[in-house]
């Protein structure tokens, strides 16, 4: 018996030493990380969105755009700023004011000269560069994506944007980041060719092109909450879940009426059919 | 077996329209169809696909009216029906969730037809044109991934275009026209799109006939001897009616999970990033249902043999009547080509799991195998292989030398005295071939 798994052991130990070494992109296991919208039974808190607001404006949109959103949506049912006293968003006297901080290109009717004028609820949010390429120039070559889809377009979008803006560590020795790089463990890549170490042990991620954003205090919160980095993440993180799928609460809420009716319509049909057959032989 | 009409026309207007278009007596007729009364419940798989295929139809024409064709436009517009347009989101993961439902039904469909011998003699032409509502399925999924011009549609277009590049002589041309360019761009999702408005109102066509040729010899049955007297039939409406429309409200009810809890679990990340003909994404992959098609694909090293391999596995299904040579329909009555049946199976889950990993990724990680030939055995290419083998071994080895050595248990006589044959009267030799004494 102790021969044979020696046998075996010694077998797979010398076909894993002949595997060559592959390089391929990694990243490290996500955060462990939770929200209150999460799961079937699970709801956006109107507090962090706004909370989660805040440090978008404060900080994400001096890089990202959010095409998708407009400003009313942020006082539209479900939204951060909803108040059921104004059914149409459009009214809602918070975002009124929100708005006028931000000021949108236009033209001139009158004389068809290109002029900036201040926004509308109904105004897309303000890009922070007229272009892809201003964008780069801006930031070392790196486009900093749209946010609007971000959650979407990652694999468990929230833990790791979660993870990604809370991840920022200090590069191990061996590892040199090329100029306005910075290291990521979440960020997929593949350092082999920047690791001067052990080529059996390349750090897990890879560089990114936006600095660390999120630290203590980098905003303050109306509600009183502490700023940790942490909880700033957090927050950014629920306000783009919601961008993401706005109408996601209304979804599982509308979802759950739509269970119970069905069940009661299968059960009904379930007896109908054990009556219709019941002398039939079959 | 259209059998006999029970129609009377009652009013005077029914009389005048019955002489001049029976369609009254057309549609009872219809409804009141003689079935056999031992259909079990994977018979409610025709009525579940009736209802998957009117259900893209209504929320498909819905998404057309705000949907824009346009390489530049299509993305956000897709995003508005999302945000803005009332209760679009749940018409779009309707629709998106709809084609992944559609097909989960017709898989169980088709392994139906497989297990209870639908496809042989004399329900081929039922088996054909099911074929052939398959393959049309496939081309207006595959388009309709493409409109939304993610990252994913983007690339999926491409890599599946480039296929037919592979060709020799006529690939590239093919590929051109295919594209109406040099890249998959503008034209090609206009052109997609016009044509996946098209397809499903083709595949309401060929389900008609569908239905025509079930209608000649009726429907098999779980036990797959033939109907012997109207005591083994009862019409379809109600009984069927009432069975068939629980077994949609089941089956709504595994949809609406999927829709209301979880709309994207079947879908990519990356198709909620716009197409970008300058950004590969790390893996391109298919939707779940064409997965064990592209695990075939990538088996074969040589591109155009892979192709072949491709289309052989879907065309192998055309002449599945003619490569059966067991009589005895239902394997029931065949415990070997049971056995072979889930084997199968199998087979096509494992192709899929493939379709799912790059070839070179380990199937047991950690495991260092061997390099068999151009990769190691512990890869999905490998296991694809193994799958592959499986496959075509199903349809060119099992299916024709099966029925010729395996010994079938006796069938009943009919579906009304299912007891009388399954006694041991019977001598084994006069059940094999049960179709010759019907
Ligand atoms: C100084 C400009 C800047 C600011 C401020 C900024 N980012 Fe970024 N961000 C970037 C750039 C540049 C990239 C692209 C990085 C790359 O591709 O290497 C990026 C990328 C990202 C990504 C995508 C990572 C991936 O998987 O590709 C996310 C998510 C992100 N940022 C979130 C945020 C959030 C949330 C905030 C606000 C807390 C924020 N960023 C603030 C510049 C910025
Ligand atoms: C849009 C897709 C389809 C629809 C709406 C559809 C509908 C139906 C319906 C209503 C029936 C009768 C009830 C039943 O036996 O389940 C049926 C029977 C049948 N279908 Fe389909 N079908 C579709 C696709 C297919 C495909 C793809 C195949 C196989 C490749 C197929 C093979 C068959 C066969 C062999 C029968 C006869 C079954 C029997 O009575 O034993 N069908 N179909």
């Amino acid at each position: 018996m102790l021969r044979k798994a020696l046998v075996i052991a010694a077998v797979l130990g010398f076909a894993a030493a002949a595997q060559p070494a592959v390089s391929a992109t990694t990243s490290a296991p996500l955060k462990d990380a939770t929200w209150s919208f999460e799961g079937p039974f699970g709801r956006f808190d109107q507090e962090q969105l706004q909370r989660g607001y805040k440090v978008y404006h404060d900080v994400c949109s001096a890089c990202h755009s959010m095409k998708l959103m407009s400003y009313r949506n942020l006082g539209q049912p479900g939204g951060p700023f909803f108040d059921p006293k104004y059914a149409n968003p459009n009214d809602n006297p918070y975002v009124k004011t929100l708005v006028k901080d931000f000021q949108v290109p236009d033209v001139d009717t009158d004389t068809g000269d290109v002029i900036k004028r201040p926004a509308t609820p109904a105004d897309t949010f303000v890009s922070p560069f007229a272009n892809e390429y201003a964008a780069r120039a801006s930031n070392g070559g790196a486009l900093p994506p749209d946010l609007s889809l971000i959650i979407k377009a990652r694999e468990d979008g929230p833990r790791y944007v979660y993870s990604l803006l809370t991840g920022y560590v200090t590069p191990p020795a061996g590892l040199k980041a090329p100029a306005g790089k910075f290291y990521n463990p979440y960020m997929p890549g593949d350092l082999t060719a920047y690791w001067t170490g052990d080529p059996k042990h390349v750090p897990v991620g890879g560089f990114i092109g936006m600095p660390l954003q999120l630290t203590p205090d980098r905003v303050t919160f109306d509600d009183g909450t502490k700023a940790t980095a942490e909880q700033e993440a957090k927050d950014v993180v629920a306000f783009l879940s919601w961008a993401a799928e706005p109408h996601a609460d209304e979804r599982k809420k509308i979802g759950f009426a739509v269970m119970i009716y069905l069940l009661l319509f299968a059960g009904l049909l379930y007896a109908s059919y054990r009556r219709l057959w019941r002398n039939i032989e079959h | 077996m259209s059998g006999h009409s029970t129609y009377e026309p009652k009013t005077a207007f029914e009389r005048w329209l019955d002489t001049r278009l029976p369609i009254i007596r057309f549609g009872l007729d219809f409804m009141e169809f003689p079935t056999p009364k031992n259909l079990n419940y994977w018979w409610t798989f025709g009525a579940i696909l009736a209802f998957c295929l009117a259900t893209q139809i209504i929320t498909g024409v819905i998404l057309a009216m705000h949907y824009v064709a346009n390489a530049g436009l299509a993305f956000g517009s897709v995003e508005h029906i999302m945000r803005d347009v009332n209760y679009g989101w749940m018409i779009r993961f309707i629709h998106a969730n709809g084609a992944s439902m559609f097909f989960l039904a017709v898989y169980i469909h088709m392994f139906r037809g497989i297990y209870y011998g639908s496809y042989k003699a004399p329900r081929e032409v039922i088996w054909l044109l099911g074929v052939i509502i398959y393959l049309l399925m496939m081309a207006t999924a595959f388009m309709g991934y493409v409109l939304p011009w993610g990252q994913m549609s983007f690339w999926g277009a491409t890599v599946i275009t480039n296929i037919i590049g592979s060709l020799p002589i006529i690939g590239g041309a093919i590929t051109t026209w295919l594209w109406g360019g040099f890249a998959v761009d503008d034209p090609t999702l206009n052109r997609f799109f016009s044509l996946h408005y098209l397809l499903p109102f083709m595949i309401a066509g060929v389900v008609v006939l569908h239905l025509w040729a079930l209608h000649v010899p009726g429907n098999n049955n779980p036990l797959g001897v033939n109907v012997k007297s109207e005591k083994d039939t009862i019409p379809f409406h109600p009984y069927y009616t009432v069975k068939d429309g629980f077994a949609v409200a089941v089956f709504v009810i595994l949809f609406a999970t999927f829709v209301f809890f979880n709309p994207d679990g079947l879908g990519h990340a990356d198709n909620y990033i716009e197409a970008n003909p300058l950004v590969t994404p790390q893996h391109i992959v298919p939707e779940w249902y064409f997965l064990p098609f592209y695990a075939i694909l990538r088996a074969i090293p040589n591109k155009l043999m892979g192709v072949l391999a491709m289309f052989a596995s879907i065309g192998f299904l055309f002449v599945l009547p003619w490569l059966d040579t067991s009589k005895v329909r239902s394997m029931r009555y065949r415990p070997s080509a049971r056995l072979f049946f889930w084997i199968f199976v199998v087979t096509c889950i494992i192709l899929g799991f493939c379709g799912a990993h790059e070839p070179d990724q380990q199937v047991i990680p950690g495991f260092g195998g061997f390099q068999l030939m151009d990769s190691n055995i512990n890869s999905f290419v490998w296991l694809s292989r193994l799958g592959v083998l499986g496959y075509f071994g199903y349809f060119l080895v099992v299916m024709p030398i099966l029925g010729l050595r395996e010994v079938p248990l006796p069938v009943p006589e009919s579906i009304s005295n299912p007891v009388l044959a399954a006694g041991s009267a019977m001598p084994a030799g006069a059940t094999a071939s049960p179709e010759k004494k019907g």
